[in-house]
């Protein structure tokens, strides 16, 4: 090796191998899941069978009799330990085990804790607990109206988020959260309209299916400390929430995470962590909690949706006025509802430069599994209805549907709906590389008979959760090797070698020589989560820094050093000692004015995606076969392009599902298909013949090395993309996703005058 | 009840309850953590290993029902620090990203590739539909499959 070469260019933008290939192909790589502890418990739990009602009784006695039963663990046990059981990032309102009441299906009541999951298992269904029922509401809309069952006696908020404070002590309400934004003057705007569309779109509620389902083991310390070692995506706030609920300062409580089996927002904040740990101080012994893929289900799930969107557009096709009304389902626990509700809220007037818009969303209570983060944190319900309405306005025009997007795109420079005036956003590239990618000038080959063909396009947006802190250190140890400590979870999205990339690229180095330590907070760093396309941004802006700092360190304490190995030998005059560098990243941010919403800087960066589809309807039996599906992502920079574009793919095929058939199915809460065998996730045989993922990159003048973060971005618009072929198609106009057969059908034999009757 | 099979080309005995699945037993018992619980209803397919030559989901049998049998599970696919094929192509191709379900997809491949040693991307789409994934979009695990067969 020459003289220490920092030169730029060799690491960051290849399309590089994961780091831990050889240990995921060969079965060794570590999870959670394979953890085992000496002298560990399982633990089981008994769920509710009821969606609301009062807890009367739970008796214990033939659970506690089955051979191998250690304990079986209620509220009563919790309250303990914990004297205010309550959880949760937005709202206080979840507690570790349900004390007093339960508010949906599936709630955890109980934890049976056995030497061996069989006995665990046998010994929660024989758990007894009697309710006194109460009426519950599981419509979103019908659970936020005035004379509705309420679910809480009042709401909490956590304090963690300052404007959610004025909330403190509501009662007699289901509505969690009202986020309302205004700007310029709706009723006027639609009073001068040529045109006013109005509908109403409404999404059901799916689940994530990671394939490695929720698992917790927790560890007591005889000292009085805790390890919980959690697959989990925010290791940072377990920390801070289980000392909180402990009472205990957050350095007595160690969390870490191994490969995360999947995530996709399923596993933040507090899943299973709080109740494992209080499980094990109880019992003084390691407790496992491992879900089934069927409990998950109970678990969390994404925001079921019903969005009333009105546009008002003017006679050349511009949209001037946008009004929408967004009604979440939360389920029972607020989990991030409420922040699903205004950071996605606000984003509904979509990429466009529209003069008028007044978006008012309600997070709300309902008897159904709580709600959360799914991989998008509810951008796709809102795309779903503008795009879907896009088509509809620019068919009504006349005006092709690519070039009614670009007629109204939003262009930088320009203030989005809240008023951030947008900075690194590239709708112009984006429609001209699905134009490009969909030949969308070309003729296309409508079908014939009974199986007809159509296309179309969808293009959204979301801005970056702001405003989030993201911390690492970059080590270079006594040999000059180097490893990356920071806490962002690598949960198949391949961060662990995007971070080595920009550590490797600053350093000059083979990022194969650089080694990212995973999570854990007795280690590693604040990282305030894995969530929102934020880590490439954040958490690589910070890892940038973290390893200038160790850079600079080195050329100070030993100037014409040829290697870090070198570096070590002169400063410490042995091959020993340590450099760390820090690094942290928090961008600048304005909140939102309460009243109208309005912020000059609402986020770090705008995330944009367009999709295209090309579908083929079979007019006999309603089933739509995507043969063509193009995701198209703005990335600002692209760190691994093989990563990026497996992003955009695999988020295609997963909105795939929601899209054609994923759909939890309920009755009176209970959740009816709740298993893989009943809910259908897509396979090999649902592809698309052609399925492209492919971004356009314009170096953001913030990002690491100009990249933004694109794990969402390919969630964004495939729905409606769909759903406007089946239009293009059929002409049928489907509001509700998914686009069932049965639904498909329905439509089209209406439209034709011989509706299906009722089922 | 007394079992006894070749794993990887070793023979295990044990002593087992007659309900312990297959796929447990060879995590708790044999540590070979390789083969994932996914689902818990045999769709996922995050449990495949090859029992006797065949593919099988390791959650639906139980370990007495693979007494006297011959089983393969990705662990033991390498030969003298050398990865299958098909593991060089999930590596090469992409194919994968979280990697829970790779194990088990490779094994399905494996077999596919056992009947089939050159088989169509239609062929490779149906051979191992058994398998799910949530990440990749399938697209680069049949780019992998298809490199492995190139390769024999």
């Amino acid at each position: 090796m020459g003289s220490l070469d920092f030169a730029r260019g060799r690491e960051v933008g290849r399309s590089l191998g994961r780091l831990e290939a050889a240990a995921k192909v060969d079965g060794t790589v570590e999870y959670i899941h394979n953890l085992r502890l000496p002298g560990m418990l399982h633990g089981r739990i008994h769920r509710s069978s009821i969606p609301h009602g009062r807890i009367v009784r739970i008796d214990t006695s033939a659970a506690l009799a089955v051979a191998g039963v250690h304990a079986v663990v209620t509220a009563d046990d919790v309250a303990r330990l914990v004297p205010d059981p309550y959880y949760g990032p937005a709202f206080h309102d979840q507690p570790i085990l349900a004390t007093g009441k339960v508010r949906h299906v599936g709630e955890p009541v109980a934890v049976v804790l056995a030497d061996n999951p069989h006995a665990a298992e046998e010994a929660a269904d024989l758990v007894a607990v009697e309710y006194e029922p109460l009426e519950a509401v599981f419509d979103e809309v019908a659970a936020a109206a005035p004379d509705a069952p309420v679910l809480h006696d009042e709401l909490r908020p956590a304090g963690m988020f300052t404007d959610l404070k004025h909330l403190a002590g509501r009662r007699d309400t289901n509505v969690a959260l009202d986020a309302r934004l205004r700007s310029g003057d709706v009723e006027q705007a639609f009073a001068e309209a040529e045109h006013v569309f109005e509908h109403t779109f409404r999404t059901g509620k799916v689940m994530h299916a990671a394939f490695e389902p929720m698992v917790t083991v927790a560890e007591p310390h005889a000292a009085g400390g805790l390890t919980i070692h959690t697959a989990s995506q925010s290791p940072s706030f377990v920390r801070s929430e289980i000392s909180r609920l402990l009472g205990w300062p957050e350095n007595r409580v160690r969390v870490r995470t191994a490969f995360l089996g999947g995530g996709f927002g399923a596993k933040l904040y507090i899943k299973l962590e709080a109740m494992a740990a209080v499980c094990a101080l109880l019992a003084r012994r390691p407790v496992r909690i491992a879900l089934s893929m069927d409990e998950q289900f109970y678990t969390i799930t994404k925001h079921g949706a019903t969005v009333r969107i009105k546009t008002g557009v003017a006679r050349d096709g511009r949209m001037t006025a946008r009004q929408v009304e967004t009604f979440w389902n939360g389920g029972a626990y607020a989990d991030i509802g409420p922040r699903v509700t205004q950071k996605s809220g606000f984003s509904a007037a979509g990429p466009y430069d529209i003069e008028h818009v007044a978006l008012d969303n309600y997070a709300v209570y309902t008897n159904e599994p709580p709600a959360g983060a799914l991989r998008g944190f509810g951008i796709s319900q809102l795309v779903w209805a503008y795009e879907r309405q896009a088509d509809v306005i620019a068919r009504t025009l006349g005006i092709d549907p690519l070039e009614f997007r670009r007629r109204n795109a939003l262009r930088n420079g320009r203030p989005h709906a809240t008023g951030t005036v947008v900075v690194g956003m590239e709708v112009d590239a984006v429609l001209d590389r699905l134009a490009e990618a969909m030949a969308w000038d070309k003729p296309f080959d409508r079908g014939t008979g009974t199986i007809r063909r159509g296309r179309g396009i969808g293009i959204g947006v979301k801005a970056c959760v702001s405003p989030t802190t993201s911390t690492a250190a970059v080590h270079i140890y006594g040999d000059g090797s180097c490893a990356v400590h920071c806490s962002t979870v690598d949960m198949g999205q391949g961060s662990d070698t995007t971070m080595a990339q920009i550590a490797a690229e600053v350093l000059g180095i083979p990022t194969t020589d650089v080694r990212v330590v995973h999570p854990d907070t007795d280690v590693t760093p604040y990282d305030m989560a894995t969530l929102g396309s934020r880590s490439t941004f954040h958490m690589g802006n910070a890892v940038r820094r973290a390893a200038e700092d160790a850079r600079a360190q080195i050329e100070r304490m030993a100037p014409g050093a040829t290697s870090f190995r070198d570096a070590m030998l002169a400063r410490f005059a042995m091959q020993a000692g340590t450099v760390v560098g820090f690094g942290s990243y928090a961008p600048s941010y304005q909140k939102p004015d309460p009243e109208t919403g309005l912020s000059a800087n609402i986020t770090p960066f705008w995330m944009l995606g367009g999709a295209g589809a090309e579908v083929e309807v079979d007019t006999e039996t309603g089933r739509i076969t995507v043969t063509k599906l193009v995701n198209v992502a703005d990335v600002g920079r692209a760190i691994n392009p093989a990563s990026v574009e497996r992003q955009l793919t695999g988020a295609a095929i997963m909105q795939l599902g929601f899209t054609l058939f994923e759909e939890m199915v309920f009755s009176d809460g209970q959740v009816l298909n709740a298993s893989l065998a009943d809910y259908k996730i897509p396979g090999f045989l649902d592809v698309p013949r052609e399925l492209t993922g492919t971004f356009v990159e314009a170096p953001h003048p913030e990002g690491p090395f100009g990249a933004k973060g694109v794990g969402e971005t390919g969630i964004f618009s495939p729905s409606p993309a769909i759903a406007n072929a089946l239009y293009d198609a059929t002409g049928v106009m489907l509001y509700d996703m998914p686009l069932t057969p049965e639904r498909v059908l329905r439509a089209i034999r209406e439209a034709g005058g011989r509706p299906l009757e009722q089922a | 009840m007394q079992v006894s099979m070749t794993v990887n080309g070793r023979v295990r005995k044990a002593d087992v309850e007659p309900r312990l699945l297959l796929v447990h037993f060879l995590r708790e018992h044999l540590l070979l953590t390789g083969a994932h619980v996914g689902c818990d209803t045999s769709q996922c397919g995050a449990c495949t290993v090859i029992v006797d030559g065949r593919s099988a989901k390791a959650c639906t049998m139980f370990a007495v029902q693979a007494d006297g049998s011959t089983i393969t599970t990705v662990e033991g696919l390498a030969a003298n620090g050398q990865l299958h094929p098909v593991q060089e192509g999930f590596w090469d191709q992409h194919g994968l990203q979280c990697g829970y379900c790779t194990p088990g997809m490779i094994m399905s491949a494996v077999n596919l590739l056992q009947d089939t040693p050159h088989p169509t991307d239609r062929q490779i789409r149906e051979g191992i539909s058994g398998n799910f994934c949530r990440c990749t979009g399938y697209q680069h695990i049949v780019n992998a499959v298809r490199q492995a067969a190139g390769r024999r």
